[in-house]
């Protein structure tokens, strides 16, 4: 049922926002097309009237009281931050206009 | 350096490793040993053997003996105190501690220290359990070895040249090892049990729900359970009663008393199992089982039919499934979950060089932050939730999920408890599998169904295989919201297995050179 190309592993990583060597391209796609022919037996036994099952135990509108508490502190949203600047998580650029 | 000092009755401080949490608790009870002295002899034990074994990730020697002192002074003041305050654990490094870096194994968290406590991290704190440190594991629990960590592999104590399981083979290897009597661990598809099955240790996957996920870093959410593990039946009992109930900040969280769990794995010890009705899983044997693995299993059930038990032959046919459709949900999952990691607010961040772009330095900190079976299980994920996929991957094997779920109703009809192998083979070698993920991920095919349908399961030493002489584990699985009933059948199991065998078996370990 499947066969994974090359060019679909590239594309899977770009959704996935993961850069992909040349080499690591040719193995995934290997290894996908491995895996993905031996779990596409599912399609063998789920017949239309089975319902799909998202969670084993289903719990609907779970509500705890909404009290004011405290919260993190800057400093501590801050603590793991790869880069801050003025109290702020410091982003790299994230539009694509000349400076 | 290791210290050999002896005790006031002369028990010596290697000896306290070896007591069960049990045995220690009754000890600190009586005020015949201090919570520090405990606590030292395993820190001590810590030391010398990890050169070997690599358990740990982060061992915190100063915290773990300041909790040991607030441990012994709680006691001492006579304020309330928990059976195991003072009993040192090893806590699988996936929960959060505000005390500790929690790194998942990845490169991704390296040094991350968070900045709250897992819910599990604090009911430990509280009820005076002395965490040691974070233990190795797969990174974000995708594996069924801890050789994916990105800080290199646990040795198994029974042999070094294999792995101790995954994705919780650190919290395995350490109490195989005598490091700790108690560990926690997570299972997704069988990341307690199965650890717990190849160390010849006890691991148990409460019911989903059971036990907090708050502060658990998530890897799939709808699967991930996390759970005690210790060296003995009751021991696991005893911790499991430590962390789990109801926490307003898990919304899938279960809001009903703890099941009873201790005094089902008391009560079991006693031996009779006369009403029990136990069905053999007939999918779980055959094709690619070890003879070893099957030969322990069969001895196992006769050992349930001499207690009383009584024992028929049940069929799950869409067992076989379950492992396909778990390995479509847990990655779709993942793809989403793992999606947080955008080296922005935490973690790792690459490439940030004034001139790429956010999205680059996204792609790059990814690249490099994560290893290799975690990248194969976002893509698989991604493209099973992509379109024109979604139905024939994902909403295929949902379906399943409710086939399984079916099975294990109509099983548990007719019987108590469901046992099984706990893994097909036993542990396997370092770098055997590495490089075949197909191959490691059948390490799961029968502690999977479990995850799926969310009912709980545990995994008890049944002794070891004739032609490699390592574990073997028997699974016990019990409906939802039943979790007494795998301590009741362990724990009756676990004391005739012990008494025919003359012994714990994991008191048949062999002795490992400890550093001097």
């Amino acid at each position: 049922m499947s066969t994974i190309s090359r060019d679909e592993v590239a594309h899977l990583a770009g959704l996935a926002r993961l850069a992909v060597s040349e080499e690591e391209l040719d193995r995934f796609a290997g290894q996908l097309d491995v895996i993905l022919d031996a779990v596409a037996r599912v399609g063998e036994v789920a017949a239309d009237d089975i319902p799909p099952t998202s969670h084993a135990v289903p719990v609907t509108n779970v509500f705890r009281p909404d009290e004011v508490r405290e919260g993190l502190s800057r400093e501590q949203a801050l603590a793991g931050a790869p880069a801050t600047e003025e109290n702020r998580f410091r982003v790299p650029r994230i539009l694509n206009e000349e400076a | 350096m290791t210290s050999t000092t002896s005790g006031p009755e002369g028990g010596g401080a290697t000896e306290l490793t070896r007591l069960t949490a049990s045995e220690l608790a009754a000890r600190l009870a009586s005020g015949e040993v201090s919570a520090v002295e405990v606590t030292r002899a395993h820190l001590d034990r810590v030391e010398a053997v990890e050169p070997a074994v690599g358990a740990f990730l982060h061992v915190d020697r100063r915290e773990a003996l300041e909790a040991a002192r607030r441990a012994d002074e709680d006691r001492a003041a006579g304020r309330a105190v928990s059976p195991l305050a003072g009993v040192p654990l090893a806590l699988k490094d996936v929960f959060t501690t505000t005390d500790m870096p929690t790194t998942c194994g990845s490169k991704m968290l390296e040094g991350w220290v968070p900045p709250y406590d897992s819910t599990v991290a604090a009911r430990l704190r509280e009820a005076g359990v002395v965490i040691l440190g974070k233990t190795n594991m797969d990174e974000f629990a995708m594996g069924s070895s801890t050789e994916n960590s990105a800080f290199g592999a646990t040795h198994n104590p029974w042999d070094l040249e294999r792995v101790p399981g995954g994705s919780g083979g650190g919290s395995s290897a350490a109490l195989a090892a005598f490091e700790a009597p108690l560990a926690i661990g997570t299972d997704t598809g069988g990341s307690i049990r199965q650890p717990a099955a190849v160390t010849g240790t006890v691991g148990v996957k409460p019911t989903y729900g059971g036990v907090s996920r708050y502060g658990l870093v998530a890897f799939s959410s709808s699967l991930d359970q996390g759970g005690p593990c210790g060296r003995t039946v009751l021991d696991a009992a005893m911790l499991h009663e430590v962390i789990a109930g109801h926490d307003p900040m898990d919304s899938t969280s279960i809001d009903a008393p703890v099941p009873g769990v201790t005094a089902a794995a008391k009560e079991g010890a006693a031996g009779d199992l006369r009403g029990v009705r136990v069905g053999v899983v007939r999918e779980f044997s055959g094709e690619g089982y070890q003879r070893g693995v099957l030969d322990s299993f069969r001895t196992a059930v006769e050992t349930l039919t001499e207690l009383g038990a009584e024992v028929v032959e049940v069929s799950c046919p869409h067992f076989e499934y379950a492992l396909g459709a778990y390995y479509l949900i847990a990655p779709s999952e993942c793809s989403s979950n793992l999606a947080r990691f955008d080296a922005m607010r935490y973690g790792l961040r690459v490439g940030d060089d004034g001139d790429r772009s956010t999205e680059e330095v996204m792609s790059l900190t990814r690249e490099q932050g994560f290893g290799a079976e975690v990248k194969r299980r976002i893509m698989l994920g991604t493209y099973a939730l992509s379109s024109g996929y979604y139905d024939a991957y994902y909403g295929q094997a949902q379906k399943v999920r409710t086939l399984v779920s079916r099975d294990f109703a109509a099983a548990f009809e007719r019987v108590d408890v469901l046992v099984s192998p706990t893994t097909p083979t036993t542990a396997f070698r370092i770098g055997e599998r590495a490089d075949d993920p197909m191959a490691m991920y059948l390490a799961d095919l029968c502690t999977i169904p479990s995850n799926l349908a969310g009912n709980a399961a545990m995994s008890v030493p049944s002794g070891l295989a004739a032609e490699d002489g390592l574990p073997v584990g028997l699974q016990i699985m019990a409906p939802a919201m039943a979790d007494e009933r795998l301590y009741r059948v362990g724990a009756a199991y676990e004391a005739a297995r012990n008494a025919a065998a003359g012994g714990a078996l994991i008191d048949r370990v062999p002795q490992l050179e400890v550093a001097r």
